[in-house]
Order: C-alpha cells, then structure tokens, then sequence
C-alpha cells in the first residue's frame, strides 16, 4: 500500500511517498533530507496531535473564556473525541495555568491543562 | 505631566520584551502603555501551539507564551497601565494618553518604544464585489469570537486568504462544528506555513484552492453564498471558472498591515514596502531616542523573533539614555546602507553605523518570490563576505544574515552593504 504526504518539516513542503506493507514502512521517498523520512514513519504509523480549545470559566472578572491544550500529543483520531468531551466544561476561577480541567480526555491517558490564568 | 525615561507604546509581545530588556539592562523609570484590559496582545487569541521553539525550547500556546513575559515584567516590577489608548506621540517625545480613572495625561519620555503590533487587511481594501451583508470577518476578528469571548461567529464558513490565521481558524471553526467549505488563495502559493496546511486543512480534508478569489458576496442581511473564481497570472479571473458555495460566513485572512499612526503623526519616516519605520541598527527611527519593534515594525513569521528584535530595541533604548547622561549621543563612525536587490525585498534594519552597532546585528528580510537552491549573498561594496545556499526560500518566511562589527570595522570608507540572492 502507499500513502502520498507532504512534508511539514520546512517550507519546501517534499512531497513524500511511504510504501507500507501492513503496519510496517518499507521506503520512504521523495524526501530531500532526514527529517522527511522520521516525518513520514510517524505520521503513517502514530500520527498525533497537540489539541487546544477553551472552556468556560466562572467566578473570573477578566473573562469568561479560558484557553486549554491537551499536555501532550494525542492520537490524531481521538482529536474530535477529544474536542467532544470538554464542550461542556465550565470550571471555576481561579484557574492558572498548568491546572489539570479534565483528566485522561476520550481515554488517551492525556490530560487537559489550562494555558491561561482566570 | 508625568516623567519616565523609558514609556513603551503597547504590552504585547514586542512590549514585554523591550520593557523586561531595558529593566534589566539597568533602568528602573520605564512605563507600558496597553490600550486592552490585559497584558498579552494578540497572543491571548492564539490559543493554538507552536510559540516559543526558539525562546524556551518546548512548543507552547499563544496565552503560555505571554504569561512567561508578563511574569517576567511582574518580578521585575515594571510599571504598566491598562485600558490606556495612547492619542499623541509628539516629536519631542511626549505621550499623550488617556483611560477612564485619569482621563487624559502626558508622559514626558526620554525614549519611546513603538510596539503597537500589526492589524489584518480589511474587505475595504481588498475590492471584492459584492453587497456588505453580516458575516464577514477578519480571521483575527473570528479568532477572538471564538476564542475570548465564547460566539462562534457562524455555521458555514469559506475562507478567503491562505494566511496562517485563517488556516488556523479553519481548524477551530471546524473544531466548534462549523464545517469549512473551502480556502481560496489569490496567488499560486500559500502565504501560511506547510505544518499548518497540512494540520489545519488537510487533517480535516478542507480544500485550498491556489490562484481563486471572491468574486461574488451573496445575502443582503446575512452572507447567503460566495462564488470563486480563478485567476490568470495577473490576478483576473477567468470567466467560465466560477464555483459557488452556500454559507453564512466569510474569513479574510488576507495579510497583515503594521499599525503606524502614531509613528506617522509623530513624524517618523516609514518605508512603502515594509509599512514600518525605516530604522538604522539600533532599531532606532529618523526621531532621535524613538525605536520600534515587532510587527509595527515589520510583521513577523515567528513571535520568538518578535521578542528577540524587541529585547535589542529595550537595551539600545538604555544606551541611549546612559549617553544622553553622559552629554549626548556619540558621533563617531558613519552610516552605511543597507541595500535590498535581486528578490530581497526589504532590509530591517535599512542603515548600520559599524561603530554604534553591537558585535553583532542581526539583517532580517524577505524574498519576493519562491526560491529553491539559491545563494543568499552579503556584499561590503564590491566585496562578497557572505555566500550561503538556502534550499528554499519563500515570502511566507522571514529570513536573515548575521553581520559582526569585527568585520565591518576592517572597511573604514565602506558605503554601502548589498543583501542579494544568486544562483550560483
């Protein structure tokens, strides 16, 4: 099987070709430089995600919106799973940042931290 | 009249750094103009990641990166005033300023640094047919709907503009539930960056379509239906090529103008390409003791930029006020230009005094096409000192060349500095 996918690494943007057999990578080409190839064997294998959003917070005189990501990548099919299950989150002020808003999101073992003070 | 030595147009990311900078490069009388509620700027609507590789080593969100510089500027205990819309920079440096609890005041400066940031390029400017319904936003207008204030400023979304804060609205919009019928470009590359081409529309298989634009705005209440064409190599579009799509919303992302009144009205000197002021190495304008950095002095890719020029801007500014104690700027050496050519587009900064520089300067510029495999070159007059191959280049990202005072010096009668790519 092949999957066709463009570099992120730099502008150049190589568009890249990965030859899989089952799970396993068995060429990557197109690439110009190293960073293509380790790219391509993530990105088909485990890609992931950084995800961010916000929830509601109450109790804050600045705002009542407060901005949060996931602590680390998570498996780029849970984004929206992810996404799902802090849409009715409403915490409550103070929050600073680093704050853990929900625990283990969509069962990624990843929690959900704040990235803003409220 | 109030006195500072040190007042600093705006508390975003430019203004953090010059004013932490200047602190610590030994003044204590510095004072930070913010017209919003919060220090931050722009960084607090980008709640996405990718801030700060450079900066701290770790990729951290817009708000993260901002409170590492406010916390900076809090243990430092550097003075700051919210709510504060600066009306007048005057020549002589006076700021005049004005919020609800003090009305309007004067600061008497001995320096000013202009960090007032950048704002989006609005439908006004971009002459797109059509009548003026509801639901057209700037990107960044969206951005902060969506991300500050809790409104999702619609359902159906189409996108005019490839620039990164559109693509990363087309992420958050889709996230929220909107679905993103399309990105249309007006030029034959995208002005974003590829990592957010492929994170922000090709993760939720969001089309980008090269060298299309808006031609048609639907809705007289409300935004009905765009249509988009594309376009020939001069930017007309073709007849025969129109798509159209219904929705209620249209993102402009449409590039990004430095907001320079003040510096205008003040009497500092711009260029036309960059919009910003023309500044000599000490990020210093033609106004004697007013500097300018960050996006209202060219707008940058990477805010790690934005910090690092503004932080240089923060110690000249002390420089300059240490020489004013010591009875006046020193006049030695000369001004030498720094020159832009052969798809360098502009130089920041456009003059360097080899004598009043650092040991080290930092040129950033941009290229006015795409290139691959070309040399960027320094020339000191006729003299190559700097040939390096780049695999590619592109406007999207802001490029630059180191310059060391040691070497400078060994050219005393040296005019003019040549920044210029080759092809070989």
């Amino acid at each position: 099987m092949k999957r066709e996918l463009i570099c992120i690494g730099c502008p150049m943007g190589c568009p890249l070709t990965v030859e899989m057999e089952g799970n396993e990578v068995k060429s990557v080409t197109g690439n110009t430089c190293k960073r293509g190839d380790v790219y391509a064997r993530k990105e088909v294998t485990n890609p992931t995600r950084i995800v961010t959003s916000t929830v509601r917070v109450t109790g804050s005189a600045l705002t009542h919106m407060v901005s949060v990501k996931t602590r680390e990548d998570i498996p780029k099919d849970k984004i929206f799973a992810c996404v799902e299950a802090i849409k009715d989150i409403t915490v409550q002020a103070p929050v600073h940042i680093g704050d853990v808003i929900l625990a283990n999101v969509a069962g990624t073992g990843v929690d959900i931290i704040a990235t803003k003070n409220a | 009249m109030k006195f500072y030595d040190i007042v600093i147009v705006g508390g975003g990311p430019a203004g953090l750094a010059a004013a932490a900078s200047a602190k610590r490069a030994g003044n204590d009388s510095i004072l930070i103009l913010e017209r919003d509620k919060e220090l931050g700027g722009i960084l607090n609507q980008c709640i996405h990641n990718g801030f700060g590789l450079h900066t701290f080593k770790e990729e951290l969100t817009g708000p993260e990166y901002a409170g590492r510089f406010i916390e900076q500027v809090k243990e430092l205990n550097i003075e700051y005033m919210l709510n504060t819309m600066v009306m007048d920079i005057s020549a002589d440096k006076v700021v005049t300023a004005m919020n609800r609890t003090d009305g309007m005041f004067q600061v008497q400066a001995k320096a000013v640094i202009l960090a007032m940031g950048c704002r989006e390029r609005a439908r006004g400017a971009l002459n797109i047919p059509g009548y003026r319904p509801a639901g057209i936003f700037s990107a960044g207008t969206a951005q902060r709907l969506v991300n500050m204030e809790g409104y999702m400023p619609g359902r159906e979304v189409v996108i005019l503009g490839s620039g990164d804060i559109g693509l990363i609205m087309a992420r958050r919009m889709t996230l929220e539930g909107a679905k993103v019928k399309v990105v249309a470009e007006l030029m034959p590359y995208s002005g974003g960056l590829k990592r957010n081409i492929v994170q922000c529309l090709d993760d939720f298989g969001i089309p980008l379509k090269l060298s299309h634009t808006v031609v048609d705005i639907e809705g007289k209440e409300r935004v009905e239906g765009i249509t988009i064409a594309e376009v020939d190599g001069r930017g007309k579009p073709i007849p025969g090529t129109e798509e159209h799509y219904t929705c209620d919303t249209l993102l402009l992302s449409c590039g990004l103008i430095p907001e320079n009144e003040l510096s205008r009205s003040a009497g500092v000197e711009m260029s036309p390409i960059t919009s910003g002021p023309l500044v000599n190495e000490s990020l210093e304008t033609n106004i004697e003791g007013v500097f300018a950095c960050g996006n209202v002095l060219h707008v940058h890719d990477l805010v790690d930029f934005v910090s690092e020029e503004a932080a240089a801007a923060g110690r000249n500014a002390v420089k300059y006020i240490n020489q004013l104690a010591e009875g006046g700027k020193s006049e030695a050496g000369h001004e030498v230009k720094i020159v832009p050519v052969d798809g360098v587009r502009y130089t920041v900064p456009v003059t360097v005094n080899p004598d009043r520089m650092d040991d080290t300067m930092i040129v950033r510029f941009r290229v006015g096409n795409v290139f691959q495999n070309r040399y960027v070159a320094v020339y000191l007059d006729e003299e190559r000192i700097y040939h390096k191959k780049r695999a590619i280049m592109a406007p999207g990202e802001m490029e630059s060349v180191k310059l060391e005072k040691e070497v400078l010096k060994k050219y005393p009668d040296l005019k003019t500095i040549t920044i210029k790519l080759e092809e070989k």
